[in-house]
Order: C-alpha cells, then structure tokens, then sequence
C-alpha cells in the first residue's frame, strides 16, 4: 500500500480509534468539572462571605491554600490522598476488627474489603474510578480559583442594590438569591472565562493522573514501530502526533473565545456597566 | 547520621555533587527537606533565566504587535496566540520531540534535548508571550497626555520611548507582570513530568518530591514540603517585585500608586 490509501488504513486502526475516543475523554472531562468546579467555587465563596466565623475562615483559607503552591502539586497529591483517604475511611466501616496498623512502613495496608475498587471489579471500573479521581481533583483546584472570582464578583454588585433589597423588608436570604446572584453573574464572566481557559489548558495534566488521555496515545502511537509489532511500521512520529494535539488545542481556545465573546455581550444586555451602556446607545 | 551530613551529601544532589545514591528506604524528614529543597536550584534556575530573557524578547514582542505596520504586528499576534492558545505541557512535549528529530539531522541540536537548555528554551518563549500580551495591554492603556507633553517636549522617536512609554509602559503592567512571575516559577514544576528526561536523577523540586511520595507511598510529607519552599519563593518574588514597582511609581502622590494585586496561580 503506498500514500493516501496506506495512510487513510493507518489512520483507521483500532488504537487510533481510542485515540480519537480519547478526545472525547478530555470533553467530558471539561463537561463534568467544569459544573462540578462552579459548585465548589460557589460553595467557597459562600463561606468565604458567610457570618459565622469558622466558616467563612474555612473558605478563605480553602481559596489561599490552592492558590499559592503549583496546582501540578495539587494534582499529583490529591489523587494519592483522596484514594487513601476514602480507602482508609471504607476500612474503618468494613473492617473494624482489624487490629494492624494501616501504614506498615512504606506500606499503606488496608482489608481486601475496602480496596477501591474492589479488587475483583472489571477493568472499566478500574478506569472510571481514576477518571472520577481526577475530576474530583480538578474541582477542588478549580473549584478555589472559582470560588475566588465569584467572592470578588459578589463584592462588585453595586452596594445600593442590596440596600434597596434591605429597604423592601427582604431577608437576608432572599437579597442574596433575589438580588446579588442574578446580578453578580456580568462582574464574574471575565474572570469565569480566564478560567474556562485555563481549564482547558490544564486537561492534557490528565496523563499525569494516570488516565488514558490525547497525551498517552499520542506518545503511545507517535514512537516508532517495527514491522515486528504492527502492520504500519513507522519511525518516531510523536512530534507531528504533538503537533496535531496542539492544533486541536489553539482552535478549541479560539472556539471558546468567540463563544465568551457572544455570551458578555449577551450578558451585558441590561446592566449598569460600560459594556451594557454602550449597548443600549446603539440600538 | 546526622541532618548536618545529610545536607553535605544531598545539597547539592540536584546539580550532581555529592552522594550518588538517592536514600532507599528509611526516609527521614531530614532527607526530604534537603533533596527538595536541592531540587528547588533548577526550578531557580529555569524561572530566573525564563523571566530575566522573556522581559526583553516580551518588550520587543509588545512593540512590534502594537506597531501599525503588518509585517511585525502580524507575527507578533501569530506568536502570542500559539503560545498562549495552547498549553504548555503540549509545548514542552512538542519542543522535546521536535528537538529528537533536529538531533537526527544534526549533533548541533543534540544540547536542546536535555531540559537545561530545551526546557528553558520553551519557557522562555512561553513566558515571552504572556508578558507580552501584558506589555501590550499596558502600552495601549498609557494616557494620552503623557504622549502629548512629550511631543510638546519635542522628545521622538527612542529618546520618547525610553523616557516616557517604557518607563510608563513598566508602571501599568507592573502588577500583572509579577503575577506572570510567579506563574512562571510554578510553571517550571511541569518540565521534568513532560518528556525531558532526569539524567542520574538529578531532578528539580517537584521530581524529588514525587519520588518521596512514589516511594513512601504517603503523599502527606513530601508535597507539604514542597507547597512549603513554594510559599517561600513566591513571598521572594513578591519581595523582589514590590521593591521594584515602589521605585517606577516613587514619582506619584502616596494615594495613585498602584498597589500589587496578587493574582496567584493559574496553570498554562
């Protein structure tokens, strides 16, 4: 086979057919942690703002902690801890007879019992447990650079606008849903969409994690092959597989930004800000 | 054996001096502080000289996309956007296969395969573009009025720019560029998990402290110490950059200076 037809074959093997499906793996990651991390950062930011004091240092020192150590750190820490600490906690429940103790040195032992996942469990249980893993890092990372934005945004909502609500007879409770959420939104896009960007440049750490993503495959199926092992021999051809994951990357950015652009401009419709005032003399 | 001995033996490990074997087992927390802290030289080393060369190349960068003439602003723009639309973990793994392949096709290149001279060379560009973009801001949000009394000066052409715009330019991106900074030194834990290769393992902090933790199987010392030394060198670098925007802005009143807005840490 020469050329196009030899490689439109190579394109089309099975391995290269995880390796497409390994995009969609980033997507969903981005699907899942992106609602995940809104919920965390809104969480944090609730705390960080709240009137009892233990909470709200909960939350200021749940944003001042991630933010100030390298999130590759993070990453790499986590999902270490959070296997061990939910491993550690299904032994406590499972296996209260157990009288050894559960780091032996080098060793972190805990009953077959509270293995996760158990031991037994087919593969893609195995999988989807490390890609859960590292969602719920991704969260909890991004989720205090979010909590941080939507703090300042809360903060950014003219202060009369609450005073207003305070001076209608609205309890607190309902100023904060009826009058500061809806309005805070335009203040936290900016910042809400550096951060969808930062997000999605933080995917490729997902190899770090363990899971099977674009960067896996493309070192896996970039490295020269022998006419041993496949039927396409090839040589090392990992820096244009790279090159392609970094086309893929610049097109989602500059997907994402058009869409930004188009949802601030959509969200300004109506505010006092610059950008809705300027939209209201056009039209 | 002694912590005093184990700073002699593994100070320096991360540069190659000293004991050869990593410790095996029985890790005190002596070692861990020590190894971490030795590796902590190459993340020095690769920030400092990233940021010190990007400020340059970032100021030319800025200029030339702020410029009116298409031949220099497009390029500056196509550079800016490649470097900061992709992630930089991809860059570094792209950089080292690329620079795999020049090897091939001359031993020149072979240098640009280890990570003190690849690595920084990706960081460097990295870090060019973001603070360019920065600079770029900052040259576009100079009033108008500075401009207009240094034409009234008479000043043109370099005398102009280096009196006023860059000077003004420095002032205004001065917050946002110490952010950049330290961004920059968080950045360089990515080079040793991204294909360069550690040599006899002499790796930098984060490379340590992930041998610990693979190790001992318990992340809960090495990365503390780790996130610990981070602290450390971001209050250095906000020491150093603090000292520096109070000098551009000792010319204002006491209530316009800019003040130094942290931002911290958001990965590339």
């Amino acid at each position: 086979m020469e050329g196009f037809q030899w490689l439109s074959c190579y394109l089309t093997t099975g391995k290269h057919v995880s390796f497409y499906l390994s995009f969609g793996t980033v997507l969903l990651l981005l699907a899942v942690t992106a609602p995940a991390a809104m919920l965390f950062g809104f969480g944090g930011a609730m705390a960080a703002r709240g009137r009892i004091a233990p909470l709200r240092w909960l939350g200021k020192a749940y944003i001042a902690l991630v933010r100030g150590v390298p999130d590759i750190a993070f990453f790499l820490f986590f999902v270490i801890a959070l296997d061990q600490g939910i491993e550690w906690l299904r032994h406590q429940v499972k296996c209260p007879d157990w009288d050894q103790p559960i780091r032996q040195g080098s060793d972190f032992v805990v009953c077959s019992a509270a293995k996760m996942p158990l031991g037994t469990s087919p593969q893609w249980m195995h999988e989807t447990y490390g890609f859960t893993l590292a969602v719920l890092t991704f969260a909890i990372v991004f989720g205090a650079f979010a909590a941080n934005v939507l703090f300042g945004a809360m903060r950014a909502v003219p202060h009369g606008q609450i005073e207003t609500a305070e001076a209608y007879g609205m309890t607190h409770r309902q100023t904060f849903w009826r009058i500061l959420v809806p309005q805070m939104w335009i203040y936290a896009l900016p910042g809400l969409s550096n951060l969808w960007m930062v997000l999605i440049k933080a995917t490729p750490l997902l190899f770090l994690l363990g899971v099977e993503d674009i960067v896996y495959w493309a070192r896996e199926l970039g490295g020269s092959k022998t006419p041993k092992f496949t039927a396409y021999p090839h040589g090392d051809w990992r820096m244009w597989y790279f090159l392609g994951l970094l086309v893929f990357y610049l097109a989602f950015t500059k997907v994402s930004e058009v869409f930004l652009d188009r949802l601030t401009a959509r969200l300004s419709h109506g505010q006092a800000t610059v950008g809705g005032t300027a939209q209201r003399k056009t039209s | 054996m002694s912590c005093l001995q184990t700073l002699q033996d593994y100070g320096l490990r991360s540069l190659g001096i000293g004991e050869r074997l990593l410790p095996r087992s029985d890790f005190t927390l002596c070692e861990q502080f020590v190894l971490i802290g030795s590796g902590l030289i190459w993340n020095v080393y690769f920030g400092l000289l990233a940021v010190t060369a990007g400020f340059f190349f970032a100021t030319a960068l800025a200029i030339a996309k702020s410029t009116q003439n298409p031949v220099y602003r497009k390029p500056a723009e196509w550079f800016i956007f490649l470097f900061r639309g992709s992630p930089l973990f991809i860059q570094f793994f792209f950089a080292y296969f690329l620079f795999l392949q020049l090897k091939t096709v001359n031993p020149f290149f072979s240098p640009l395969t280890s990570a003190w001279l690849g690595a920084l060379l990706v960081l460097f560009l990295n870090t060019s573009a973001y603070s360019a973009e920065i600079f770029y801001g900052a040259l576009r949000s100079i009033p108008k009025g500075d401009i207009d009394a240094a034409d009234a000066y008479g000043m043109t052409g370099w005398s102009r720019f280096r009196r006023i715009t860059w000077p003004t330019m420095l002032r205004l991106a001065w917050p946002a560029y110490t952010n950049e900074a330290i961004f920059m030194f968080h950045a360089t834990t990515l080079v040793y998990f991204s294909g360069f290769p550690t040599w006899q393992q002499k790796g930098d902090a984060l490379y340590y402290a992930n041998y610990f933790a693979d190790k001992t199987f318990n992340p809960f010392v090495p990365y503390p110490i780790l996130a610990f030394y981070f602290i450390l060198l971001t209050l250095v670098i906000i020491g150093v950059y603090g000292q520096v925007n109070k000098r551009l802005n000792r010319h204002l009143p006491q209530a316009n200076r800019a003040k130094l807005k942290l931002r911290m840490n958001l990965i590339r």
